[in-house]
């Protein structure tokens, strides 16, 4: 039992032995109180392999409990601490301080997001979005017969799609884009993507019907191709190049 | 009209446009620039039909695919549903309007009523 609790705070904390620190600034904002946010400074004893999610969760273990932040995986599987770092949107658990390369580190909640408080934003819009372009593949026989084999594909089908399959819905790419900024009702470049990777899927049918769906006065057609959501993925996901793809088959030049 | 046929509509004419208004500057070439701006001779280019002809269509072309930029910009501007209809038939209206005014001045510079 002893070894179990020793395990769960080696996992949850950063050793305060540290021989360097950092200037943590987190933003502090809580709708239900603030009228606009404001910036709390910590400073956090930090090593060479420390996350910026670790200093947060040290933050909450040694100075204040009442920060709030989403985290789940720890290893850039989840999508959940998405937050702007030094400007930039970044998975906070996937982002070294010693790659940032500055002795202050700014958190602050994603950019095109409702905060919900401190660094915990509203995730329904990005969701909703991702469902109304019907993720998941569509075949008229949706019931398999029990002789029926698996629906094969070649490498090179794989390929057409197999990166946008990588995303983990964590919201930086609608965090970066300039159009989310100023259009609230933009389907935004995570959706947009996910609709390509299920076009580009040989297996599915529903092509015409998705298409129908991002073809809207606030769909794939507002995309400035700022290319900004293609340069923060954690993933390596390139939104950016699947909306390019996704307009040719509006164009007419893919089919 | 679906967007994407607004979309094509909108690239089609960007791209007629820039070949007209380039065979339109090339024109103005042909005499020393302050002489082609001389009354007599633009009304010489309205009475001539193809060159009228030519400068209805890069009105056409650039009224439509103005207005249907300044819709594009309006919209991502601000959002609602009434908003919306009004920045749409708005900007019909006005791209209507710009045609009709500029049709006008063609014409009756062509029939020599000016």
């Amino acid at each position: 039992m002893a070894q179990v609790s020793s395990i769960a705070n080696e996992q949850t904390s950063t050793p305060l032995s540290s021989s360097t620190s950092i200037t943590l600034r987190i933003s502090r904002f809580n709708p239900e109180h603030d009228e606009s946010s404001g910036f709390m400074e910590f400073s956090v004893p930090v090593q060479k392999w420390t996350t910026v999610l670790e200093a947060i969760l040290e933050v909450k273990k040694h100075f204040d409990h009442s920060v709030a932040v989403r985290y789940s995986c720890r290893q850039a599987t989840c999508g959940s601490c998405g937050m702007i770092i030094n400007g930039k949107p970044r998975l906070a658990c996937f982002t070294k301080i010693s790659e940032l390369n500055s002795n202050v580190v700014t958190v602050e909640p994603m950019n095109n997001f409702p905060v919900i408080r401190d660094l915990a934003v509203k995730f329904e819009k990005l969701f909703d979005s991702h469902q109304k372009i019907k993720p998941f593949l569509i075949r008229d026989d949706t019931e398999l017969e029990s002789d029926e084999k698996e629906f094969l594909q070649s490498p090179e089908e794989v390929e057409q799609y197999i990166q946008f399959a990588n995303c983990i819905k964590c919201g930086l790419c609608n965090s970066a884009c300039p159009t989310m900024a100023t259009d609230s009702s933009f389907v935004g470049p995570q959706a947009l993507a996910q609709a390509y990777r299920y076009v580009a899927d040989t297996r599915d049918k529903g092509k015409d019907s998705r298409l129908k769906i991002i073809d809207d006065s606030h769909g794939i057609w507002r995309c400035h191709f700022a290319g900004s959501c293609s340069q923060v993925c954690p993933k390596g996901v390139d939104p950016a190049m699947g909306i390019q793809l996704l307009r040719g088959y509006l164009l007419g030049f893919r089919s | 009209m679906r967007e994407s046929t607004i979309m094509k509509i909108h690239y089609g004419t960007a791209l007629a446009a820039v070949a007209l208004v380039a065979v339109h500057i090339l024109m103005r070439l042909t005499m020393n620039f302050a002489e082609s701006l001389e009354y007599e001779n633009v009304l010489a280019n309205y009475k001539f039909i193809p060159y009228a002809a030519m400068l209805e269509l890069i009105l056409i072309l650039l009224s439509v695919h103005g207005f249907n930029g300044l819709r594009v910009i309006l919209l991502e501007l601000k959002q609602g549903r009434m908003y919306e209809k009004a920045v749409s038939y708005g900007c019909l209206a006005g791209m209507i309007g710009l045609i009709a005014y500029g049709s006008r001045t063609i014409i009756m510079t062509n029939m020599g009523m000016v």
